[in-house]
């Protein structure tokens, strides 16, 4: 039997692989196909079903490729099967075969629970299903879903999506029970949580109760508490559609399914299963990737070939919005005598456990949370040696999973079976990038997941990253500095045109508008350069994670006076704005909208305040200590010294942000060593300290001169920033950028100290030049009607507030109002706080 | 569908107010929508970051990748085709897009019906 009439039954996910398969072979139309499908559109891809919700639509999802060798008949379920005939049922009458493949997938599982015919009750399986929810979601405030498994978090977000406050009930004590272990579900809770979904664990839903009209409106749970939903969804499992099979008398698996053997033919040596609803040697699958394989077996079975099932790869990998969760090989340790490595970092909020053989040498599965970049390697890797040792491989932010590490066996692409050697081959081939060697294996085109390895394949291989800024421009900040210095160039749109390509991007257009605010070409939102800002200094406010923007007004040095005070106060209060002093030594008010934000600042400039840029790459503040003026140990006027840095740089914008600080004696409680610029008080005058950093990687700043007057201490700042500005790279620190620096302090004090290049006086002339030329942003905003009509919400209505931005109430002040309630706010507080260090238990 | 969403064209703003390369966010039949002016074309996409959950769109920078008409969520930086909707980041995140047309000097804007 190896020609003659097919049907296929389902045109699903798996049906329509198997399809494509069979035709990519069958050079001699060996077969004549009929597909009999149910649902009334080809074949989409149920995998990508909740893009549905971000605007993806059918037609986008669509996988059918039309084939004239094939009869798709839509709408058209097949009802029965009568073997000794050889034909297959349908409304439309009898399709007969010599082969038959079923391929019916699954249907939701709904459990007997009370209620659940209520209408606005769904199951989350089809694009019908997408629909209907939608539909019924409109106008309503809450939903729920029942069961917390990777297919509910999923229906949950679409819910949150959909702008309902949304709950999840799972049965099991933790969220994704099958791929998680107790402490990864804790952290998986966590972000749920962050994203304003309320999990209900450990409990189940007893009864759903309609509401007023007649639609359902609460869950009833197992402990007696109710939970207010206007709609629902069941997620709790899918069960194989092996109907057809059992009605024909064909044997099934022990939990349902078409059973099938390796071959994946059933008990009627004419009758075939691929897919969800195949229970292989008496397993069924969930996964696409275990059905695509059920399909090539049966496809090259149908011309002859020997296929066997492979066995399934039940690696997953989530992302939900942000959240990362993986879950690899054996993830529950169930081999004997296995050995689990755990890892907590509470920092990055990440979590990860790798099981492991009794002799610690070969990895058996894992469990990834937070952070998954080593997944795709880690994967890879299963059930052969580790590619390193456990904590290397598991420390965040990938240190350590080279995949350069990887035997040449292992596969890095799973979804379409690449080996590393078949992409080393690639490289030496010639493919020079992620989208060369895509195309020449195919690595990297499904899920994605292996992308960042097959980047570490091509570093481990010795190929060059490109220096270029982004794909528009092949110069870096420095060269693309001179450029505009050296040409006289004003605009980005001149910069492009002569000397990158394309339309520029998030990357390229800050870094110029601020290349081209260093050389002082005016106010950042005039004509064009206001396209090129982020939104932070398109507002002049820094963009909150609600919406909203923060105001903070410049505090020289942190000087200020009661009245001063009292207008931030009244302005906060009067604006209801949330106030908190700073690590800065000043006040921000936060939660203002876009058209508040020129009142705010109307009153501001009235008191005398200016802007602080806490927005732009810019100087932020100079820190002081009290100084000799109260102190009993200072020896100079560190906060005089501060606020006049503090004024002369005001404004000034840089690669990245400039702080400095200025501390009266040498206790230092300005902590100046902690800034780009920092200065310390001597008996007979200034030391000045350059290159610190707090933030993500601290540093304290180098000594570069000591004993200063105060007139060569601010020539010297003068160079030291101007130098920065015109070599540094986009987005470094003074620390990093001595830290690259050929020659490095040394080679800064040449320059700075004895002009060994000749350009103290050029840089001496652009700061006076910005010291000249300085004046007050928002001043400039509020006193021109054409850059004021920016601040609106909406440009067809803008006496109306932006309706999403909406607050709670924090220890007496105005805070972003999320979608959790406070019980699970309060209860996230709550959570014990693991330590970063590796646990290893038997 | 949802049925309060109506077919009609809703007048935004006159051409000249939108900045090339530089959105405005609007309000059409209660729905937050970004409109932006690019390369000569009008584009309406939801205002609402699907990543993010917050209405933030209309403020992102406009550019291009490899040719692709792009825009930046101001709020994490993933990046989006201004034609499709499709997040260039992210497998399977997209905007929401509408439709934008210029008459008379005015740009419209139509939300787009999914079947
Ligand atoms: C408000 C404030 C926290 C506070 O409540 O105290 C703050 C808030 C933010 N910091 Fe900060 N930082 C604040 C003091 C600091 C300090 C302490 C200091 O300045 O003395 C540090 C460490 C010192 C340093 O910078 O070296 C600090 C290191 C950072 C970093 C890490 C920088 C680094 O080099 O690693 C970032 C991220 C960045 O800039 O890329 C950051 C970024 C941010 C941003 C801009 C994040 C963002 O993009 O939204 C926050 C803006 C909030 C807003 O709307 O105002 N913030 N931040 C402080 C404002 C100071 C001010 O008055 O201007
Ligand atoms: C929201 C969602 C997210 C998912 N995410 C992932 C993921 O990230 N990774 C992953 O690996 N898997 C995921 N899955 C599972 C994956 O979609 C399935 O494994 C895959 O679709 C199975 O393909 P299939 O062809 O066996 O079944 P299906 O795709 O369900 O197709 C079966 C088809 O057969 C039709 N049919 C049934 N009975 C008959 C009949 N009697 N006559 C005619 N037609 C019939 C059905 O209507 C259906 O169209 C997800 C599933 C859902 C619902
Ligand atoms: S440390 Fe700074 S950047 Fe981080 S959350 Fe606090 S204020 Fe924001
Ligand atoms: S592992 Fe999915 S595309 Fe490579």
């Amino acid at each position: 039997m190896s020609g003659g009439r097919l049907v296929v039954v389902g045109n699903g996910m798996v049906g329509q692989r198997f399809v494509e398969a069979l035709r990519a072979r069958d050079h001699d139309r060996r077969w004549q196909v009929t597909v009999l499908a149910e649902e009334r559109r080809p074949a989409y891809d149920r995998v990508r079903l909740s893009a549905f919700f971000d605007g993806v639509s059918a037609e986008e999802l669509t996988l059918h490729t039309p084939d004239d060798g094939v009869e798709l008949r839509l709408g058209e379920p097949a009802l029965g099967v009568d073997r000794d005939r050889r034909v297959v049922r349908t409304a439309a009458g009898e399709h007969p075969y010599d082969a038959l493949v079923l391929a019916t997938g699954s249907y939701a599982f709904v459990p007997p629970v009370d209620g659940t015919d209520l209408p606005g009750v769904f199951v989350y399986r089809t694009l019908d299903d997408l629909a209907a929810i939608r539909a019924h979601a409109a106008g309503r405030r809450a939903g729920a879903v029942i069961g917390g498994g990777l297919l509910g978090l999923e229906a949950a977000n679409a819910l949150r999506l959909l702008g309902l406050a949304t709950s999840v009930v799972e049965f099991a004590p933790r969220l994704m029970p099958v791929q998680l272990d107790e402490a990864g579900g804790a952290m998986l809770r966590r972000y749920v949580e962050e994203l304003g979904v309320t999990p209900y664990l450990g409990v189940a839903t007893s009864a759903l109760r309609a509401g007023p009209d007649g639609t359902v409106g609460a869950l009833e749970l197992s402990d007696g508490r109710t939970v207010d939903a206007d709609l629902v969804v069941v997620a709790a499992g899918i069960r194989p559609r092996d109907e057809l099979a059992r009605a024909a008398g064909l044997p099934l698996g022990p939990r349902g399914g078409v059973l099938v053997d390796t071959t994946c033919r059933s008990a009627d040596e004419r009758i075939w299963a691929v897919g969800e609803c195949a229970a292989v040697d008496g397993t069924c699958h969930g996964l696409v990737a275990p059905g695509y394989a059920t399909a090539e077996v049966v496809a090259d079975r149908l011309l002859g070939g020997a296929a066997t099932f492979p066995g399934a790869d039940t690696a997953t990998k989530l992302k939900l919005l942000g959240v990362d969760v993986a879950s690899f090989g054996d993830p529950h340790g169930t081999t004997p005598g296995c050995l689990d490595v755990t890892f907590t970092d509470p920092a990055t909020r990440s979590y990860a456990k790798l099981v492991l053989s009794d002799d610690a040498k070969t990895l058996l599965g894992g469990v990834l949370v937070g952070d998954s970049s080593a997944y795709p390697t880690l994967r890879a890797s299963v059930g052969g040696p580790l590619p390193g040792p456990p904590l290397a491989l598991l420390a965040p932010a990938g240190a350590g999973t080279g995949a350069g590490a990887l035997p040449s066996a292992a596969q890095v692409c799973s979804c379409n079976a690449v080996t590393r050697e078949q992409i080393d081959a690639a490289i030496a081939g010639g493919a020079v990038d992620v989208p060369a060697v895509k195309a020449c294996t195919r690595a990297g085109t499904s899920c994605g997941s292996c992308v960042p390895m097959l980047k570490q394949l091509l570093d481990a291989a010795g190929v060059r990253q490109s220096t270029a800024l982004c794909e528009h421009f092949d110069a870096g900040r420095q060269e693309l500095f001179d450029l505009v210095r050296v040409r006289g160039i004003r605009t980005f749109s001149q910069l492009i045109a002569e000397h990158g390509r394309g339309r520029g991007c998030d990357i390229c257009k800050p870094v110029v508008a601020s290349i081209l605010a260093s050389l002082g070409t005016g106010h950042v939102l005039d004509g064009e350069q206001a396209s090129l800002q982020d939104t932070n200094d398109h507002f002049l406010a820094n963009l909150q994670r609600d919406g909203s923007y923060s105001v903070v007004p410049r505090i020289p040095g942190g000087e200020i006076t009661p009245e001063k005070l009292i207008v931030i106060g009244e302005v906060a209060r009067d604006f209801r704005l949330y106030t908190k002093i700073t690590g800065g030594q000043r006040i921000d008010l936060f939660g203002a909208r876009i058209e508040q934000l020129p009142q705010i600042w109307r009153r501001l400039v009235d008191a005398g305040f200016e802007s602080g840029h806490a927005y732009g790459k810019a100087l932020r503040t100079v820190k002081s200590c009290v100084g000799e003026t109260w102190c009993r140990y200072g020896v100079q006027d560190s906060v005089g010294l501060a606020v006049a840095l503090e004024l002369r740089y005001r404004g000034l914008r840089a690669p990245h942000k400039l702080k400095s600080a200025v501390s009266g004696c040498a206790r230092e409680c300005a902590e100046a060593r902690g800034k780009d610029f920092g200065i310390i008080a001597t008996e007979t005058g200034w030391n000045l300290y350059v290159g610190g950093n707090g933030g993500f990687r601290p540093r304290h700043a180098d000594l570069f001169a000591t004993d200063l007057s105060t007139a060569a201490l601010v020539t010297l700042i003068d160079r030291f920033l101007m130098y920065y500005i015109r070599t540094a790279d986009r987005l470094q620190r003074t620390a990093a950028w001595i830290e690259a620096m050929d020659g490095g302090l040394d080679h800064l004090r040449a320059v700075l100290l004895d002009d060994s290049l000749g350009l103290c006086a050029e840089l001496d002339a652009a700061m006076a030049r910005h010291v000249a030329s300085y004046s007050d942003e928002w001043r400039d905003v509020l006193e021109d009607p054409e850059r004021l009509r920016r601040f609106t919400s909406f440009v067809n209505a803008p006496d109306v507030p932006d309706p999403s931005i909406t607050f709670a109430v924090e220890r007496g002040q105005p805070v972003p109002a999320r979608g959790a309630p406070p019980a699970a706010g309060a209860d996230r507080r709550r959570q014990p706080v693991a330590l970063g260090l590796p646990e290893v238990r038997r | 569908m949802s049925p309060s969403l109506t077919l009609d064209w809703t007048p935004v703003c006159a051409l000249d107010r939108l900045d090339p390369d530089r959105g405005v966010a609007a309000l059409v039949d209660g729905v937050q929508v970004a409109v932006f002016r690019a390369g000569g074309e009008l584009y309406a996409v939801d205002n609402l970051d699907p990543v993010g959950g917050v209405y933030v769109m209309s403020r992102g920078i406009v550019g291009s990748r490899a040719g692709t008409p792009t825009l930046a969520s101001p709020l994490h930086k993933q990046v989006y085709d201004l034609r499709t909707g499709r997040c260039l980041d992210l497998p399977g995140v997209a905007l929401r897009r509408h439709e934008a047309r210029c008459r008379d000097g005015l740009v419209e804007v139509r939300l787009r019906q999914e079947e």
